[in-house]
């Protein structure tokens, strides 16, 4: 065949044979619905927020975030999300990895983690009305603590009524996400590590954590993003005017007590933001860790 | 391994042990309070309450309409299943199936709504949702909980086609399965327990998401759990088993999901198979 | 020579016992290992082979019975006090560590000092042939290669026991021929002690000064090659060995001489244990069983398949009975041939052995 010949057939294709040489075809088009109802209604409003954060009532179009920057009961919002999100996140993701340890190799692994999910399906709402009670003045937990002699502590209506609540819904997540990845970690290559002279901690400190960094980031990342966006429990269960007084409070406040969508934008634009950071400094700091397979490295 | 533990190691995990029950007994303590609560006459400077009664319940019936509450959560958790099967399960065989240029972009757009915590988005969407006249209704509510699980739908149904050996599907083909007879004799046996797992999934997750619902939702068309939220906050002057009672119905009603979805399915999968895909 | 194994007389296991639950994986194994030895323990899957590896390595506990180091007794160590080196089937490197940190992890856990470290790891990479190839990954490595960063990580650490888990199941057949002889060359220039699980029994011949054939959790018969290939204790072990006819027949002693039926016709045959009459199963390896014009056997060829040199056939004789033989000429599907075999190559075993 000559090359002109070879071009030509080359032309002649139809259209539809040449669209499947990149795999597109009819089956190809059944994402599109799909794809078009999440462009609609997460891209189109997240954009619309976005741009109207920049249009707010009265004032230029940097007036929102002026104002926000400007007003401590605003900004303060961050400084006071941060506070509870930091220590719940690191507590939820470290304490899960000497849990999960321990956990994998036991026989009724299936009934802990069926126990551990029911906080989870329950949610936040839930958890904050029942802890209302159960942490209260008159509540077990307290009266409990009479009995040992520690005498009441409060523990509603604060801080550590909503840390409290963050623990309880974020700990079962966390621990069900390192559990995953422990398990998925070859236990060959322990072994291999315990013929070769290593200790319980030295196998845990060179072959378990440096296959486990990686998730152990995004187990910081996704928890983390959870509780920076606490909401109901710090309302129920904290002091919403106060010190649990977080950045969804102040974008709900905007939104349905001042009716200024304009701001609540700003605000929510603020805290996706907040969140944005932390996560690449998260994320940024994987790149000196393994990222790999955590397999046995089968020929 | 095979070995005698050290004093050491035996400690140390009786202390994780400990904080395990101890976190476990924490949470079955604070459940049984509601539930004890919503059935004491009355609870004060006791253990356990005077005596025991079923009144709150019906006072929480009428006080709280929940027999219309029950209905709209039934409807839109409905009309979420529904949807986000009809329009996730054809989307995740199309990227199971296909190497399209651009999917990557689509797999992190699908991707988004599930990393991104509602209350980020879910203002923004509001928003959007009152100018179209769908905010403040039952519609509104619908579209708005679909956001995140019609994503979550797709990114749990690749791996379960992935699973189904593309050489099965051809197969048919050669013996001469037209399109429609493929997916009615093939795909959807194959992936029934797939589809169920994950509309189960929705299902549960739907009942108990609140930041979606709260913000888009008006007073015909709030879930249970926007109503126990409302209940709790308005508490001041209310009796707290009422409030306990509606609690109890809310608990009752996603736990007996619960236990359906997971005949079904592994607990992990409830949190760890769409966030598996966001490690991936 | 840096590396060089450690001392030790004699490894001795004795009545070692693993029970899972209901099943009994290893019953009462018992045998001495001595220096510098190579041993393979053969024997079809789940014949508890790595069990006893397991075992050996501290990986399982036992549930009867005991091992000895020389004078110690090592079965309640942990693998981490046991100081044996040992070559996992998946070969088990670390994925996050380059082929030197590999190998010298080892050292390192024993709180060598990294000059000799850097010596030694230079030394074993010498002795695998992977000078150049100590910075990568374990990932960026083909099969071969990954199989001998995990020999080399095993003998650096100058174990007296290097146990091997079928190291060469997962590579293709001319990787595993070449492995076989360098596993060989590295064991002779080490000089420990190995023990080495297959399934394979052309592996076993080849490779080992003393073959443990295994069967059900329990030895069949420990010995060299040539006696497993030559004289089988068993008509299970002869089986494995490639003894592939096994005939059940009647066997009846005259004077010193044993006869027993096959296919219609009475063979001269060797007793391999005490047979005076009755129920014996015969057994004859296919390459044994020749074709002569003059044999006393008449057999119908079903099959023969050509194999460069000879062709590998199966046939029926007159009474049924099926037999596996080599023949140098061709033969075809239909053919009559007639076969004989040796009265020592023609091996008979009590039926209550088998």
């Amino acid at each position: 065949m000559t090359d002109r010949a070879a071009e030509g057939s080359r032309e002649s294709l139809p259209l539809r044979v040449r669209l499947a040489l990149y795999d597109l075809d009819g089956v190809t088009l059944l994402v599109v619905p799909a794809v078009l109802f999440v462009i609609a209604l997460f891209i189109y409003p997240f954009a619309y927020g976005f741009v109207l954060s920049f249009e707010p009532k009265k004032g230029a179009w940097l007036a929102n975030y002026a104002k926000f920057f400007s007003d401590p009961f605003l900004y303060d919002t961050i400084g006071a999300t941060f506070r509870l999100a930091i220590p719940a996140t690191l507590i939820n993701v470290l304490l899960s990895i000497p849990v999960a340890l321990r956990v994998r190799r036991m026989r009724y692994r299936r009934v802990l983690t069926t126990i551990l999910v029911i906080p989870i399906t329950l949610g936040t709402v839930l958890i904050a009305e029942g802890l209302l009670i159960y942490l209260g003045p008159q509540g077990w937990f307290n009266r409990a603590l009479v009995l040992l002699g520690i005498g009441q502590v409060r523990l509603v209506h604060n801080y550590t009524g909503v840390m409290l609540s963050l623990i309880l819904s974020g700990f079962p997540f966390t621990f069900l996400l390192t559990l995953s990845y422990l398990t998925g970690i070859d236990p060959s290559l322990e072994q291999a590590a315990a013929t070769l002279g290593a200790k319980a901690r030295a196998r845990f400190v060179h072959i378990l954590m440096p296959l486990l960094a990686q998730g152990l980031a995004i187990n910081l990342c996704l928890s983390f993003v959870q509780t920076f966006s606490v909401f109901p429990s710090a309302v129920l269960l904290g002091a919403p005017a106060g010190d649990t007084r977080v950045i969804s409070i102040a974008a709900y406040q905007a939104a349905y007590e001042q009716y200024d969508s304009s701001m609540a934008s700003a605000i929510a634009m603020i805290m996706g933001f907040c969140q944005l950071i932390v996560v690449v400094l998260i994320l940024s700091g994987r790149s000196f860790v393994y990222r790999g397979a955590a397999g046995g490295g089968k020929g | 391994m095979g070995s005698e533990k050290s004093v050491a190691e035996r400690l140390w995990a009786i202390a994780i042990w400990v904080l395990v029950v101890f976190f476990v007994l924490n949470f079955m303590a604070m459940a049984a309070t509601v539930v004890i609560n919503s059935f004491g006459t009355r609870w004060f400077n006791a253990w356990l309450p005077a005596a025991f009664t079923t009144r709150w319940y019906q006072s929480a019936w009428d006080e709280f309409q929940l027999h219309d509450v029950l209905i709209v959560t039934f409807e839109v958790v409905g009309a979420v299943v529904l949807f986000s099967g009809l329009l996730g399960v054809p989307a995740a065989y199309a990227l199971a199936r296909r190497n399209f240029p651009g999917k990557q972009i689509i797999i992190l757009l699908f991707l988004l709504p599930m990393l991104i915590p509602p209350i980020t988005f879910g203002i923004p969407l509001a928003t959007v949702l009152y100018q179209a006249r769908l905010g403040g209704n039952m519609s509104g509510v619908i579209l708005a909980n679909l956001v995140p699980t019609v994503p979550f739908v797709v990114l749990v149904m690749i791996p379960f086609i992935e699973q189904i050996d593309p050489r099965v599907e051809a197969a048919a083909r050669v013996f001469g399965a037209g399109t429609w007879r493929l997916f009615v004799h093939i795909l959807v046996p194959l992936l029934t327990p797939g589809i169920l797992a994950a509309l189960l999934l929705v299902l549960v997750r739907t009942i108990a998401m609140f930041e979606l619902t709260f913000f888009t939702a008006g007073p015909g068309s709030q879930t249970l759990v926007v109503a126990l939220y409302y209940a709790v906050y308005a508490a001041g002057v209310r009796a707290g088993q009422s409030i306990d009672a509606m609690a109890v119905v809310y608990m009752l009603t996603t736990l007996i999901w619960l236990l359906i979805a997971l005949r079904f399915v592994d607990p992990t999968h409830i949190v760890t198979r769409a966030k598996r895909e966001a490690a991936a | 020579m840096a590396i060089a194994a450690r001392d030790f007389r004699e490894l001795r296991l004795d009545g070692m016992s693993r029970n899972f639950g209901a099943v009994n994986a290893l019953k009462g194994v018992t045998l001495n290992v001595k220096r510098g030895e190579f041993i393979a323990l053969l024997g079809p899957s789940g014949c508890g082979k790595s069990t006893a590896l397991n075992c050996l390595a501290g990986l399982l506990t036992l549930s009867g019975g005991s091992i000895w180091l020389d004078k110690t007794r090592i079965d309640r160590l942990a693998p981490e006090d046991r100081g044996f080196g040992m070559v996992f089937q998946n070969y088990a490197l670390f994925p996050h560590m380059s082929v030197r940190r590999n190998i010298g992890f080892g050292l390192g856990m024993q709180g060598i000092a990294k000059e000799a470290i850097k010596r030694k790891v230079d030394e074993a990479l010498a002795i695998v042939r992977l000078g150049d190839q100590g910075e990568k990954l374990p990932g960026q490595l083909s099969g071969g290669q990954q199989q001998r960063v995990a020999i080399a990580r095993a003998i650096v650490i100058e174990p007296p026991l290097v146990l091997m888990d079928e190291p060469l199941s997962n590579l293709d057949a001319k990787l595993r021929l070449e492995m076989r002889a360098e596993i060989r060359r590295i064991h002779e220039l080490i000089g420990s002690a190995t023990i080495y699980v297959t399934h394979d029994q052309e592996e076993a011949l080849s490779l080992a000064d003393r073959i443990v054939v295994m069967r059900a959790g329990e030895v069949r018969q420990v010995g060299t090659p040539e006696d497993l290939y030559a004289r089988p204790a068993h008509p299970d072990v002869a089986e494995f060995m490639g003894y592939r006819n096994q005939i059940r027949t009647r066997a009846i002693r005259s004077g010193n001489l044993l006869n027993v039926s096959v296919g219609g016709v009475s063979l001269q045959g060797t007793a391999v244990d005490s047979i005076t009459d009755g129920e014996v199963v015969a057994t004859i390896r296919p390459d044994d069983l020749k074709v002569a014009d003059a044999g006393p056997i008449s057999v119908a060829v079903e099959s023969a398949q050509y194999h460069g040199r000879d062709f590998y056939c199966f046939g029926r004789a007159a009474d049924g009975t099926e037999l596996y033989f080599l023949s140098e000429r061709k033969v075809r599907k239909g053919d009559n041939v007639r076969l004989g075999a040796d009265a020592s190559r023609v091996l008979v075993y009590s039926r209550a052995g088998s």
